[in-house]
């Protein structure tokens, strides 16, 4: 069973708990933007197999979303970290790649 | 590799000489270094395209390129029903095209795999569910596919195990597709593997695709762990793992890999004799001519690629069967295993042309892949051989850049 650390609220919560809310860190575009970039934005995934970072949502608690790194292929958890970031924190990173030595990095 | 027909004679001749004589079904070839075609993934959906490119198109310099064993993915691993009482138009036409196909697939390959059309019922257990279903019988009934919406008590004829009083949801009647059923889903695998490798085509396990080569935008070749081979076309259909490989070939699909499972009960008398799906309680059952009653759920939430499930979704499943069939509470689990399937935007699959030349893909059957095999393998390999099919037409992967969903998320509910 999945568990994830809310960093909101510091609860330990099973999957049961929580919502998975899909792949962080899009960046978002609307009107202005181009076809290519809205159709990438709004429906093309990176869906990779194994280091993944993703919205969560913590349903059933504290009703906060939070970010979680997580490896798709193990269920291995790595962190969690707020929704208020762009990219995934560098301790964080660093924590994946000592893990995860072929790691490409995030991109 | 000389191959014998299977028939009730052969299985006489062969009982006369102490079943000696029975070749292997298909071959076992090393890759050669080059190919008119490679079709990446030897599960139904890469077996029926490779089969009906050379049946179809005569283009039989083909491999079918397997990274497990055979029909080991999510052909092994899914519920075995078929049926094609989905609203929109293009669903419905490739749908029940491979039902069609289904009802004489045995004959065709010379393998039997089992069709069994027991009919199949999708319960209205809410108003809106009623109201639903009496709109894709409507459709069906224009689009040429045979269904009808029953009454309870017809429901209750027909699977005499069923509560239909609720509590909480009554069955306040059914959609119901009589020529729906199911098919014994590794025969589908083998009985196409067995007529792709008569055809002269090499089927190859064992061997994982690890790169994709292209030159100016045009494909060249596939690096596998057996080595380097060399294709004009590539067709990708890995279900699950279609991501990854386009990422090989440096694309991106509106792709996500989720987990969804399956469990089987102990084996019993035979109790029910049709396919039931319970859409809004979420569960769906049949059962398997071992007796076996064959249960199918929801998917994770989550992208997953570890193809086994968690405990509250069968927990999930299970009590909302037992509410509607009480008499399978005290059935003991038999095993429960996972698969993962790919799931676009708008529930419907991918049968495309990719950014690539030469590569095209037939992917994002999500939780139904199963009953569309032969229907799938009949458009990719028009799509592959001619450039265009019309039953492909509206799969194409470029779909929702131009906002033309097929919505078939809202027409199937979630269970398929």
């Amino acid at each position: 069973m999945l568990i994830l650390e809310c960093p909101c609220c510091g609860v330990k919560a099973d999957e049961t708990e929580l919502q998975a809310g899909g792949e962080a860190h899009l960046k978002r575009y609307g009107p202005g933007s181009t076809d290519e970039e809205f159709d990438g934005y709004m429906f093309s995934r990176k869906n990779p197999k194994g280091v993944h970072f993703e919205r969560w949502r913590h349903a059933y608690g504290c009703g906060k979303w939070f970010l979680a790194a997580r490896c798709t292929a193990t269920l291995e958890v790595f962190g969690t970290y707020p929704a208020q970031t762009s990219a995934p924190p560098a301790d964080l990173q660093a924590k994946i790649k000592q893990k995860r030595p072929n790691w490409e990095g995030y991109k | 590799m000389g191959f014998k027909r299977y028939s009730a004679f052969a299985v006489a001749r062969e009982a006369m000489n102490y079943h000696l004589g029975w070749e292997r079904a298909w071959g076992s070839p090393a890759p050669k270094k080059k190919y008119d075609v490679v079709i990446v993934g030897a599960g139904g959906h890469g077996l029926a395209s490779a089969y009906y490119l050379g049946k179809n198109y005569g283009i039989t310099n083909v491999a079918i390129i397997e990274k497990g064993w055979l029909g080991g993915g999510n052909t092994g691993r899914n519920t075995t029903i078929i049926r094609s009482n989905y609203l929109q138009d293009p669903s419905a036409a490739i749908y029940e095209k491979a039902r069609s196909l289904y009802e004489t697939m045995s004959q065709d390959l010379n393998y039997n795999v089992m069709f069994s059309p027991r009919g199949l019922l999708m319960l209205g257990q809410t108003e809106h569910e009623v109201r639903g279903y009496k709109r894709t019988v409507y459709a069906n009934n224009l689009q040429g596919v045979a269904t009808e919406w029953i009454s309870p008590q017809r429901v209750k004829e027909l699977v005499p195990i069923i509560n239909i009083d609720g509590p909480r949801y009554p069955i306040l009647g059914a959609l119901y597709q009589a020529r729906g059923g199911t098919a014994r889903h590794d025969a589908v695998a083998w009985g196409y593997a067995r007529a792709c490798s008569q055809m002269g085509m090499d089927v190859i396990q064992q061997c994982e695709v690890t790169g994709v080569r292209t030159e100016g935008g045009k494909v060249v070749g596939i690096d596998t762990s057996k080595g380097a081979i060399d294709c004009d076309k590539l067709g990708m259909v890995v279900a699950g793992h279609s991501s990854v490989l386009a990422e090989m070939a440096g694309f991106r699909l509106p792709i996500e890999s989720l987990a969804l499972q399956a469990l089987v009960s102990e084996p019993i008398k035979p109790c029910m004799d049709v396919v039931v799906m319970a859409n809004t309680v979420h569960g769906y059952m049949s059962q398997s001519d071992k007796g076996e009653m064959v249960i199918g759920g929801g998917t994770d939430g989550f992208n997953n690629y570890t193809q086994r499930g968690s405990f509250h979704h069968i927990e999930e499943t299970v009590r909302a069967l037992v509410e509607t069939f009480p008499m399978i509470s005290r059935l003991k689990n038999l095993r429960q295993w996972g698969g993962i399937v790919d799931m676009t935007g708008d529930r419907s699959p991918l049968i495309s042309k990719t950014p690539v030349d030469g590569i095209f893909v037939n992917c994002g059957w999500g939780t139904g892949g199963f009953k569309a095999i032969p229907g799938s393998g009949w458009a990719m390999a028009e799509l592959m051989a001619r450039g265009s099919s019309p039953l492909a037409e509206e799969f194409s992967m470029y779909r929702f850049r131009e906002g033309k969903f097929i919505d078939e998320s809202v027409a199937a509910g979630v269970a398929h």
